[in-house]
């Protein structure tokens, strides 16, 4: 606590707040002008795409159909450093690494080893191993040492038309969704049309929607984002980026961004997503301004996927995967890993990359350094996770 | 769920509200809900007082668009109508309210009905749904909202008192639509004289707005004298005569074929089979118009087995996603707004012959991908809720193993709610 404090103060220019008493210690511990944002990356999105070990020798010959080309190569993949190179749809992401602002962390997972999506979210966002009707950042709101009273708006905001479980519960939560958001990706109409396919009245009056609003089978199967929806996912982090940018705002937000479940055809359909990812931190920073420098962004994902291609060049629901923590107040410049490898005898299960590190540790970390969580708070905030420390020194302190 | 209760509470229900229980016999489920005293409770209950006082209020203080009291009485009253559709223990009744309702369509796109259509079907649809048809047809076309919406209120026959020194004279709006409409169809081939005569016979069935009592008021100055000749019927003047002509319509031969017909139509198949029409066309003769015994006999056809033969209207289809998350009224806003959004805004139909009752009518490009968008947003909600768990519960054996592989492979539960919202299993009914 006394470390945090001394941080905090030295960050915010209270260098007197220790002496200032009751009051201005609760200032100085409260959330202040830190900004944290949340990424749920709905789907399951593939690390090994995303921050890829093109450095593991096992890599190619597990997946070589589905690795990007080398660094230096055409469309090949941005070096971070000699072992990993981000997917090549992650321009931005490259340019805040070499800025120092980004902090890939790979072979990550939650506590918990199922491989059904809609269990693995409500883990992800709950905290635990076990459904909870509140979510982790909630309980962290809630727990979080404020100075005198709440925000008359609340502290935390959900960005989209419904409050995730990861915002659920006793804290109030805004919410907050441009008009006419929410249409749904392209995969899900595809898998809609798709469905109605043999009924002889819905089947062809959805095709013939579908293609009126600008669709093309080639686009569906491609993965592309429709093309109404290629900006939701940049619009929606430029709101939150403004929203929370603004004095009197909230101070937390949460987005949710999908499209990663690659069953099929890989090497394409993540490139959509990847791109919406990037320039929606793009833009998330841009409209943040001079409050980037106070903000840490997390992004997060419900498990990662198989390390090998499956039959329809895609791939199936695996463990370990990646998770971005980036922000101007982030210590970045660095891939965090403890590499697991890709070798025989090294995946877990002889299919997933093993993870080496609890998503709850970089949570905890994020939690305790950035919004002033003590153990207590952060014991109530994730529950049975005492087996997962804090993971300390991924921001600039 | 067994075809059986499936076909109880999807096809003639408003699809299975939450984990309520499943009935034990459904089939006895259904035909309770006719017998049993109807269980809606619409609070405040909109009386005809009201919306006239609406009426004249608005006139008399010009409010700007969108403030008058008769827009707002019509909000807070349709929110009332959708939400014991949500919570009603008798959906089976709450269906026949809804398809009488559009058979005697009042739509407030005439503005002076605003105010007064949740009393026209608390005063004249709701009571009358499992009773007789001609008591239903008498309360519907002596209530103002039907008096106003189709100009019989104003109608005076040339030959009146009223006639002879004013400038007014018949309507036949109101007449025609009855015969074309209400009851016996073109199917009985009258004829324009008919028609005219029978607008004589309805003169004076007018609306009392000014002062107590309010409603339905017969004015003698304004009634055609004489006898009136309708589809070789006499009929003496008086108020008397109208209700003798009424009587007429209702039991005639071809308004029990036309009323079959419309009801096979909606509850079973958008081309109705001649020996499910021909069943229900008798027991509406047998019974003099028995409408809780057409209903009844409805449950039994043989034809209405073969499900998911109609598709849902977008109020049909919202009322049962809503009803599968059990979701109080209060937490949707707007929730006939939604409706409205899927192309059948609640109580405004574009004519006086009702909302379409043929799938194809409903499932435009457009219209579908209307449904695609609100089931995406709607799909926000189901919270923690299994979406497989919902489909099995609600859909039972109609749930076809693609839709139930393809929610398994969704991205996240909304997706996988979206994709159960959106097949065409749970669109048709």
């Amino acid at each position: 606590m006394n470390t945090f404090l001394s941080r905090r103060s030295a960050l915010l220019g209270l260098t007197a707040a220790v002496t200032l008493g009751r009051a201005s210690l609760a200032v100085a511990a409260a959330p202040g002008d830190h900004r944290f944002v949340v990424v749920i990356m709905r789907g399951a999105m593939d690390g090994l795409s995303a921050v890829v070990p093109y450095g593991d020798p096992a890599l190619h010959t597990l997946r070589g159909e589905i690795v990007p080309p080398a660094p230096n190569q055409p469309d090949g993949l941005l070096d971070l450093g000699g072992f990993y190179g981000l997917h090549p749809a992650l321009a931005e992401f490259h340019g805040l690494y070499q800025a120092g602002e980004l902090r890939p962390i790979h072979a990550v997972a939650g506590s918990y080893r199922v491989r059904s999506h809609f269990e693995a979210q409500d883990y992800l966002e709950s905290g635990a191993d076990h459904r909870m009707t509140s979510g982790w950042l909630n309980r962290a709101v809630a727990a979080m040492p404020r100075s005198g009273g709440v925000r008359p708006e609340g502290d935390v905001l959900a960005l989209g038309v419904s409050v995730p479980l990861l915002l659920r519960g006793a804290a109030t939560v805004g919410s907050w969704a441009p008009h006419g958001f929410g249409t749904p990706a392209a995969d899900l109409y595809a898998a809609i049309a798709a469905l109605n396919q043999p009924d002889p009245l819905t089947g062809p009056a959805i095709a013939e929607g579908l293609r009126a609003r600008g669709f093309s089978q080639s686009v569906m199967t491609a993965g592309d984002p429709a093309p109404k929806d290629r900006n939701a996912f940049p619009a929606l982090a430029k709101a939150a980026g403004e929203l929370l940018a603004a004095p009197d705002g909230p101070r937390i937000a949460a987005l949710e961004i999908d499209g990663w479940d690659t069953h099929t055809a890989q090497a394409n359909r993540m490139t959509g997503p990847l791109k919406q990812l990037d320039a929606g931190m793009a833009a998330l920073k841009a409209a943040l301004g001079p409050v980037w420098k106070q903000t840490v962004v997390l992004t997060m994902t419900e498990f990662g996927r198989t390390v090998r291609v499956n039959g329809t060049k895609g791939t199936d629901h695996g463990t370990a995967t990646v998770a971005f923590v980036l922000g101007g107040a982030v210590a970045g410049g660095r891939v965090q890993a403890t590499w697991p490898g890709l070798g025989a005898g090294k995946l877990f299960e002889d299919r997933d990359l093993a993870p080496t590190l609890d998503l709850r540790s970089v949570a905890k970390g994020l939690l305790a350094q950035h919004l002033g969580l003590g153990d207590a708070a952060l014991a109530q905030v994730f529950p049975g996770s005492g087996s997962a420390q804090p993971s300390l020194g991924m921001l600039r302190v | 769920m067994d075809i059986n209760t499936a076909q109880a509470l999807i096809r003639f229900g408003l699809g299975r509200r939450g984990e309520e229980p499943l009935p034990a016999d459904p089939h006895a489920w259904l035909l309770a809900q006719l017998r049993a005293p109807d269980p809606a409770r619409i609070e405040p209950r909109p009386t005809v007082a009201e919306g006239l006082a609406a009426l004249r209020d608005d006139r008399a203080n010009k409010p700007p668009p969108g403030q008058s009291l008769a827009g707002a009485l019509f909000k807070a009253q349709s929110a009332a109508e959708l939400a014991n559709a949500l919570t009603t223990p008798a959906p089976f009744r709450e269906r026949l309210v809804w398809f009488w309702t559009n058979h005697f369509t009042v739509s407030r796109r005439r503005g002076e009905v605003t105010p007064l259509v949740a009393a026209f079907i608390e005063d004249a649809i709701r009571p009358h749904v499992t009773g007789r048809f001609d008591d239903m047809l008498l309360a519907v076309m002596r209530h103002p909202a039907m008096l106003l919406y189709l100009d019989n209120a104003g109608s005076v026959g040339p030959n009146s008192p009223a006639g002879t020194r004013g400038h007014r004279g018949l309507n036949e709006n109101l007449a025609r639509e009855c015969l074309e409409l209400h009851t016996v169809s073109p199917l009985a081939g009258y004829s324009q004289a008919d028609v005219t005569e029978f607008a004589k016979v309805l003169t004076g069935w007018s609306v009392e707005r000014r002062t107590e009592p309010f409603g339905f008021r017969f004015r003698p100055e304004a009634h055609e004298p004489g006898a009136q000749t309708v589809m070789q019927q006499r009929f003496p003047p008086s108020e008397a005569g109208g209700v003798a002509a009424l009587h007429f319509l209702a039991a005639h031969p071809a308004t029990c074929r036309f009323l079959a017909t419309k009801l096979v139509c909606h509850f079973v198949a958008d081309t109705p089979p001649p020996d499910a029409v021909r069943r229900i066309e008798g027991v509406l003769r047998d019974t003099r118009g028995d409408l809780g015994a057409a209903a009844a006999a409805l449950v039994s056809l043989d034809a209405a087995r073969q499900l998911n033969t109609k598709l849902r209207t977008p109020q049909e289809y919202v009322v049962a996603g809503v009803r599968m998350l059990d979701i109080p009224a209060e937490q949707i806003p707007n929730l006939a707004g939604i409706a409205g959004g899927l192309g059948q805004p609640l109580w405004s139909a574009p004519a006086p012959n009702g909302w379409p009752d043929k799938a194809a009518d409903w499932a435009g490009p457009e219209a579908m991908m209307r449904r695609i968008d609100w089931a995406q947003g709607f799909a926000g909600r189901i919270g923690t809720s299994d979406p497989v768990e919902l489909a099995q519960a609600n859909l039972g054996p109609l749930l076809r193993p693609a839709t139930l592989d393809a929610m398994h492979h969704a991205g996240s539960r909304r997706d996988a709610f979206t994709l159960l919202l959106t097949s065409p299993e749970f669109q048709r009914r």
